[in-house]
Formats: structure tokens, C-alpha cells, sequence
């Protein structure tokens, strides 16, 4: 095959975009590809990725804009500036973000460093979280003895806090 | 105290004794914390940003490691005195753009610095010579430990730090280090390893980071991904990254010296023959010659104690920096590369013409070396 630019060279790259719903194809030769700035590297920078937050699938719905409580941002100012407004934007957009996290970094929950002063209450709110999963269980399957151990280890819980 | 005198005093990054220093010219970590309860910087409105300023910059002044550090609003800085620090890598391209409710705050070594309401609240950086990512995150850790004590960071259960852009948000962290590939370059391995690294993860970008071209055979090899992995592994992955990247250079150079000498004395000889002579030369050409003459020392053909001179030249020879040190206002572009082809030739007069004799020539390789 060869290449639609120069139309001498093989074509080595093939790109396919898709343009107000209609897929397009282009196939280059690698000096085309490059002059094109399609495999250039260092032109690539993962926001400019950004599959926004469904503002505009949201919107054709006819979907209410949503605001951020906190400070009055809007899908919309995502889908514009790629930032978010406030530290409270990530559970307004929670839904949105979700994917568009998993897109990003492939993983969605956060193992590294904890402020010291949060260190504690978060830990204990992930044993009270597995505590309370297994009291669940633990009631379901008509298990009562271990129940009431579970249920009195989460009020300790509760207490020490 | 003033950016003059900052600068006058040593830079960590001048001592130039960082592990693999020949390759690797330097490592940077930088964090982006930001306070709960405010806006982000873009989006808050200038009451907001004035309020974040007043509310971090105390405590990051007060830091112990900031002692006999600089101090400045951006709004109170000339466009020259951003474009130096932009040039050291000391604050970034936006933040040089901001004005009034921003602000920098660098240690006396040069090696840390914090940048208020840039893209976040808090971007705080250290930045060391050579491969020393371990190092460099260590010593920012600790600075984020002693300012969590007394700022109230956003932090959320689930997603950690919360940054403006959702690319940050986790760790907050970007680790990076600053590689001189011409070898990769020379032999047109380059691509190759460029796609390898963005392959598994990892950003490849020119010399100002984000958007910038490659000059003088520099890149900036980053982690993309803030969510999900520790600090520590995401730099251990980094530093495995770079050494296998800083192996493939050594033997594409020793592959040139065995196969292409001709053509690698020829770049490095015609470089030292243009910087010297030439009377009017551009960043970007200044820049891609004094590469070649860099390589001319890795590779013996100049005495290793020039490699200092050659380092000082690839900053002084920046567009800012020249202008700051000239004593005229205002240079004009011809006369900023008339002004530095000066600076070089006066230089290089004292250098020795490149010597052959002294190369080491390697023994033919083994298959296994060059096959990427």
C-alpha cells in the first residue's frame, strides 16, 4: 500500500480517526508520518486525550448541568480547560472521572503516602468498612455466634475513635 | 536576598558529581499538594489566590531548608528574572506566565523549589545532579512532612492527593531525569527507544518538559501514572527505566567508536571547529554543538576537566541568561547571537584541539550488545 501523501513511499503508518461519527483513514510512509507530527512523541501529551467528563452525551439528553457545590464548576469547564475547580469537583464528577481515571492511570485507588494526621482514620475506617462486610456475611448465614463477635469488635471500634 | 546573589552563591547542580553524571545531567521529583476548602489556582478568582498565597507562604518560608533561600511574587519579578529561573528549571513556563497571587520560594542551593498557586496550590520540587531519583524524593518527602503539619491538604480516602488536573491526582508526583542520548541519536536508535519508553507507561519530552522539542540530543524521561502505585515504586520502576536506557547509550556510543568513528569524529570535530570560529550562533545551534562536544569528552577527546566549562556554556548561552549578564538593554535576537558565538569562541580558546590518540577503541563487541 502506499502512501496517501507522497503516494512513492510503503505506507507503514495507519491512522484512523474519527471525525464527527464518520471513520477516516490515513495511511502514511514514515517521512510523511513524521512531517505530519503522528508519531512524533514529544508532540504527544496524554490531555490532550481527554475524553472530558459526557458533558456533551449528557447534554443532547437534555440532562440538568451539573454544578459543584463547593465552587460552581460545570462538565462544561472540563471539557474547556482540562482542570478541575476544587478539591470537591472529584466527588461531584465522580461518575465521570471514574473512567476517564481508569483511562489514565489504570488503576483507580490511590496506595502511596497518607498525611500522617489522616493516617489513622483512614485505616480505621477501612477496618470498620471490612468489620461491617463481614457482620453482613456473618448475619446472612444464620452464623449468630460469630455475629455478635464481629458486631462487638465494631462498636469498640466506634469507640475508639 | 536577591535572585542575583542566588545565583551567585553554588548550585547543587554546578558541583556536578552526581551518580552517572556523563549521561544523566540531572534528576528532578517534583509533588502537587493542594488546601482543602479552596479553589484550584485556575480557577479560583484573584481574592481567593491572594487569600492561598498568604495562607502558604509563611510556612513554606519557615521551612529549615529554605534558610538563606530566595523568596519572591511572581508579580514583583522582571520578565528576564522569570525567563532565568524558566531556564534553571527552577519555576516552569506557566508559572512564569502568572503575575499577582503567585509565588517562588528556592533554597540557597538551588536544589529545591516551591512554586505557589502554579497549576496547584503547592508544586515543590528538588532537583539533583545526576541519576539521584531515591535521593531527590527523600529529601521532598521530608519537606512534605514537615508542611502537612501545618497546611491542610486535600485528601481524599480513596484517590489520595487531589490535584487541578486529574493527570496528577494520587501521588501528586512527577518524577523525571534529564538524559543526553547522542549516541542513540548518532546511530538512529533514538525512535526506538522513545516508543519503547512511552510503551510502558513513561513520557519522553524535550528539554522544558511538556510540548518542547529535543535540542542537543536532551530528554526528559517522566512517569505518566499518579494512581495507584507507591512513591517508592514508581520511582524504583523510573531508575530501572534509566539504567537500562543509560546501557543502551554506552554501547551505541561504543558501537560508533567501533564502526563509525569517522563519522563521530567528524560531528565532534566539526562542532569544536564552528563554536570556535563562528560569529553569530542560535540557542538551538549552540545547544546540538556543545552536545557533540560533551560526547568529545565522554569519549577522550578532551581532557575530562573541560567537561565543567562545557556544562557552564550550555547555561550561560541561553537566551535569558545572556541578556542578564550583558551590559547593554535589550539585546536584539542578532546581537544575542553574536553576543554568545563571543561568549564560546572566547571560551574554547583555552581548549585543546580534540586528541585521538588518547580513545579507547573498544574490542569488537558480542552480537547480544546492539540488537534492540
Amino acid at each position: 500500500m502506499l502512501c496517501d501523501v507522497c503516494k512513492t513511499n510503503q505506507a507503514t503508518v495507519f491512522l484512523t480517526q474519527i471525525v464527527d461519527g464518520k471513520m477516516q483513514k490515513v495511511n502514511l510512509c514514515e517521512a510523511c508520518s513524521k512531517e505530519k507530527g503522528v508519531t512524533d512523541p514529544l508532540s504527544f501529551a496524554l490531555v490532550d486525550l481527554l475524553p472530558g467528563l459526557g458533558a456533551e452525551a449528557e447534554v443532547e439528553q437534555g440532562a440538568p448541568v451539573q454544578h459543584c457545590p463547593a465552587c460552581g464548576f460545570t462538565q462544561a469547564d472540563f471539557k474547556k480547560t482540562g482542570r478541575l475547580g476544587c478539591p470537591v469537583c472529584y466527588d461531584t464528577f465522580a461518575e465521570g472521572l471514574g473512567g476517564l481515571l481508569k483511562a489514565m492511570h489504570r488503576r483507580t485507588t490511590h496506595t502511596g503516602k497518607v498525611p500522617a494526621r489522616l493516617k489513622r482514620s483512614i485505616e480505621l475506617g477501612v477496618r470498620r468498612k471490612q468489620l461491617q462486610r463481614d457482620l453482613d456475611k456473618a448475619v446472612a448465614d444464620e452464623n449468630y455466634e460469630n455475629a455478635a463477635l464481629l458486631r462487638d469488635q465494631l462498636r469498640e471500634l466506634e469507640q475508639t475513635k | 536576598m536577591k535572585l542575583s546573589s542566588l545565583f551567585s552563591s553554588g548550585s547543587e547542580r554546578a558541583r556536578n558529581d552526581g551518580p552517572h553524571q556523563q549521561i544523566v545531567i540531572s534528576s528532578r521529583v517534583r509533588l502537587a499538594r493542594n488546601l482543602r476548602g479552596h479553589p484550584f489556582p485556575g480557577w479560583a478568582k484573584k481574592n481567593d489566590r491572594l487569600q492561598i498565597l498568604e495562607l502558604i507562604k509563611p510556612s513554606v518560608e519557615a521551612l529549615p531548608e529554605m534558610e538563606g533561600g530566595f523568596s519572591s511574587y511572581l508579580h514583583e519579578l522582571s520578565a528576564l528574572e522569570k525567563q532565568v529561573l524558566v531556564e534553571r528549571h527552577l519555576i516552569s513556563r506557566e508559572h512564569a506566565a502568572k503575575s499577582a497571587g503567585s509565588a517562588v520560594v528556592i533554597d540557597q542551593a538551588q536544589s529545591l523549589s516551591i512554586m505557589i498557586n502554579e497549576e496547584d496550590h503547592l508544586r515543590m520540587q528538588v532537583l539533583r545532579p545526576g541519576l539521584q531519583l531515591r535521593n531527590a524524593y527523600q529529601a521532598l518527602d521530608k519537606v512534605d512532612s514537615t508542611l502537612e503539619t501545618k497546611l491542610d491538604y486535600a485528601f481524599h480516602p480513596q484517590l489520595g492527593y487531589l490535584t487541578a488536573c486529574p493527570t496528577n491526582v494520587g501521588t501528586g508526583m512527577r518524577a523525571s531525569a534529564m538524559i543526553h542520548l547522542p549516541g542513540l541519536v548518532l546511530s538512529e536508535q533514538i525512535n526506538q527507544v522513545i516508543q519503547a519508553i512511552n510503551k510502558i507507561g513513561l513520557a519522553v519530552r524535550g528539554l522544558y518538559g511538556e510540548g518542547t522539542e529535543a535540542m542537543g540530543n536532551l530528554f526528559q524521561v517522566s512517569n505518566q501514572i499518579t494512581l495507584g502505585e507507591p512513591e517508592e515504586e514508581i520511582i524504583s520502576q523510573l531508575n530501572k527505566v534509566i539504567e537500562r536506557i543509560i546501557e543502551n547509550e554506552e554501547n551505541a556510543r561504543q558501537i560508533l567508536l567501533q564502526k563509525k568513528l569517522g563519522t563521530l569524529l567528524d560531528n565532534i570535530g566539526r562542532g569544536f571547529g564552528i563554536l570556535s570560529h563562528a560569529y553569530a550562533m542560535t540557542s538551538k545551534e549552540a545547544l546540538n554543538l556543545l552536545s557533540f562536544l560533551k560526547l568529545g569528552v565522554d569519549l577522550g577527546f578532551f581532557p575530562p576537566e573541560r567537561q565543567k566549562e562545557i556544562d557552564d556554556l550550555i547555561i550561560v548561552t541561553q537566551p535569558a541568561h545572556l541578556q542578564s549578564n550583558a551590559t547593554q538593554q535589550k539585546l536584539s535576537p542578532e546581537e544575542r547571537d553574536s553576543l554568545r558565538a563571543e561568549i564560546i569562541r572566547e571560551k574554547l580558546k583555552a581548549f585543546p584541539n580534540p586528541n585521538t590518540s588518547k580513545v579507547v577503541v573498544p574490542r569488537p563487541p558480542t552480537e547480544e550488545t546492539h540488537h534492540e
